[in-house]
């Protein structure tokens, strides 16, 4: 048995989310008939309970929230993860990468990326493998075993690390092709071979111009960060096999390093789920929405992955607080609560003094307008209980009113 | 300007749907909420996907989000240009 059409639209007008309809449709289906009477009544049980259930207006939700998220977060230990395992990729956790998320920290400490791999190749380890040297970024740094300064023949030798090279697919022609591109006024002269194992490339770079030994330092410096390949920032890559449940299974490839822009212009890769950590990232590059969703995943994945079992919805309306108004707000002095108007609230927060003495310079007054004010006043709060005030119409009351009107 | 098959950043799985209100449908809700515009959460003019949908100051959109508790959760926030506060 499930719900008619017309029951489910009652459930939706009355506000009942998607999500309990879904689980009151798969629980109906369960049982055998039900008489139309009884689905009536049942209906009508689960609108009450439902409604039972919501916030009522004037919770101290942020009170709540803050405390939920902030109890827990006494338990953290201070241990970040390095390297777990052998291939694995160094992610900050616990409780300091909390702290970044709700201090809106413009860049995390290690920004990684989950790229899936598109659906035609997703269970082709070979393809994603592919892809993911394609991702990878090259420096000039990165092939070079040594370098020095040759200050007779005013040239710069680097020696080349032929494994590297061809394990990445650079031929010296290219290498000396890229180079001379990059840097117009130098000329590059490679001796050695790929082909050969076990010995040594040496690659000789002079400049066309006469350049003493600072310059020569200095252009040594620019020739090692020339980009050979990749995209970047995005300094490492490890192909990661992910479970869907029921024995299905995709790769994906998750980075040290993000570049989000870059990545999604990539071929082969599922650009609608690439993935990234970088909350401002995702801001300037899929909108407000798009990064609120990223802090609510990334703040619960800290936790959970302590084991802390906080409820999403106080995380979500964390969320929901930082990015009121179109940006993104830290939780601080620097955001929520440093735009609060009163200045009782925010010397209430931190920085007391200063917010007084500030507050004093500017004979500014406070209009005991918030809670935390009025906590400080001792009067009481328009909060909870105190959010609703009673009139009473005496003239109506006595009988003397004809309309009855009412406040 | 952008190349034929650039990607479609409302396709992203990030994103949920916008769609900007008509006047009467602004109207109606700001009624029913018994609100000013201003009072709603903002989201800027120059947001990604304001940009995307022609979006202008003074609109206001209706966010049809992928909820994590309520599977499907509606959201509006007020457009409002780049530079308040």
């Amino acid at each position: 048995m499930s719900l008619t059409p017309e029951l489910v639209a009652k459930l939706e007008r009355e506000g009942v989310s998607k999500a309990v309809i879904e689980q009151l449709n798969e629980k109906l289906a369960s049982y055998g008939k039900i008489s139309e009477d009884k689905m009536e009544k049942i209906v009508d049980r689960v609108i009450k309970s439902y409604k039972r259930a919501l916030v009522e207006p004037g919770e101290n939700v942020g009170v709540v929230a803050a405390q939920s998220v902030g109890e827990p977060g006494t338990q953290m230990t201070l241990r970040t993860f390095h390297f777990v395992g052998v291939k694995e990729l160094n992610v900050t956790l616990g409780l300091p990468r909390l702290i970044e998320i709700f201090d809106a920290r413009s860049k995390p400490t290690t920004p990684t990326m989950i790229i899936p791999i598109d659906k035609k190749y997703s269970k082709d380890r070979d393809k994603a493998f592919e892809i993911a040297i394609k991702l990878e970024e090259l420096l000039v740094d990165d092939v070079v075993d040594s370098s020095t300064i040759d200050m007779v023949n005013d040239r710069i030798i680097f020696e080349l690390n032929p494994n590297l090279l061809r394990n990445r697919g650079i031929s010296l022609e290219e290498l000396k092709e890229i180079l001379e591109s990059r840097i117009k006024s130098i000329e590059v002269k490679i001796t050695g071979s790929l082909k050969k194992k076990d010995e040594p490339i040496y690659m000789e770079v002079s400049s066309k111009r006469e350049l003493n030994i600072q310059q020569l330092n200095k252009l040594k410096e620019r020739i090692l960060k020339v980009r050979l390949k990749g995209i970047p920032k995005i300094r490492r890559t490890v192909i990661r096999k992910v479970e869907l449940g029921n024995g299905d299974y995709e790769y994906v490839i998750a980075t040290e390093g993000s570049n989000l822009k870059e990545v999604m212009k990539v071929e082969g890769i599922d650009r609608r789920r690439v993935y990234t950590n970088d909350i401002f990232e995702v801001y300037r590059l899929l909108g407000v929405e798009a990064a609120r969703e990223v802090i609510i995943r990334e703040a619960i994945r800290v936790l959970e992955d302590q084991g802390l079992d906080v409820n999403i919805r106080h995380v979500m309306l964390i969320a929901d607080a930082m990015t009121r108004t179109g940006r993104i707000k830290q939780i601080g002095r620097h955001g929520i609560v440093g735009d609060k108007s009163s200045v009782l609230a925010k010397a209430a927060f931190e920085l007391t003094t200063k917010h007084l003495y500030d507050a004093a310079a500017r004979s500014a007054v406070d209009n005991l307008l918030g809670n935390a004010e009025n906590i400080i006043a001792g009067q009481p709060i328009r909060s909870g209980t105190g959010h609703v005030k009673v009139y009473l119409d005496l003239l109506k009351l006595l009988g003397e009113s004809e309309d009855g009107g009412s406040t | 300007m952008a190349k034929k098959d650039s990607f479609n950043i409302l396709e992203h799985e990030l994103v949920p749907k916008h769609v900007v209100l008509s006047k009467e449908e602004a109207k109606e809700l700001l009624r029913t909420l018994n609100i000013m515009p201003h009072q709603l959460p903002w989201i800027r003019e120059n947001d990604p996907v304001c940009r995307k949908i022609g979006a202008k100051r003074g609109d206001i959109i209706k966010i049809i989000r992928k909820s994590h508790t309520a599977k499907e959760a509606v959201f509006y926030r007020y457009v409002v240009p780049r530079w308040v506060k």
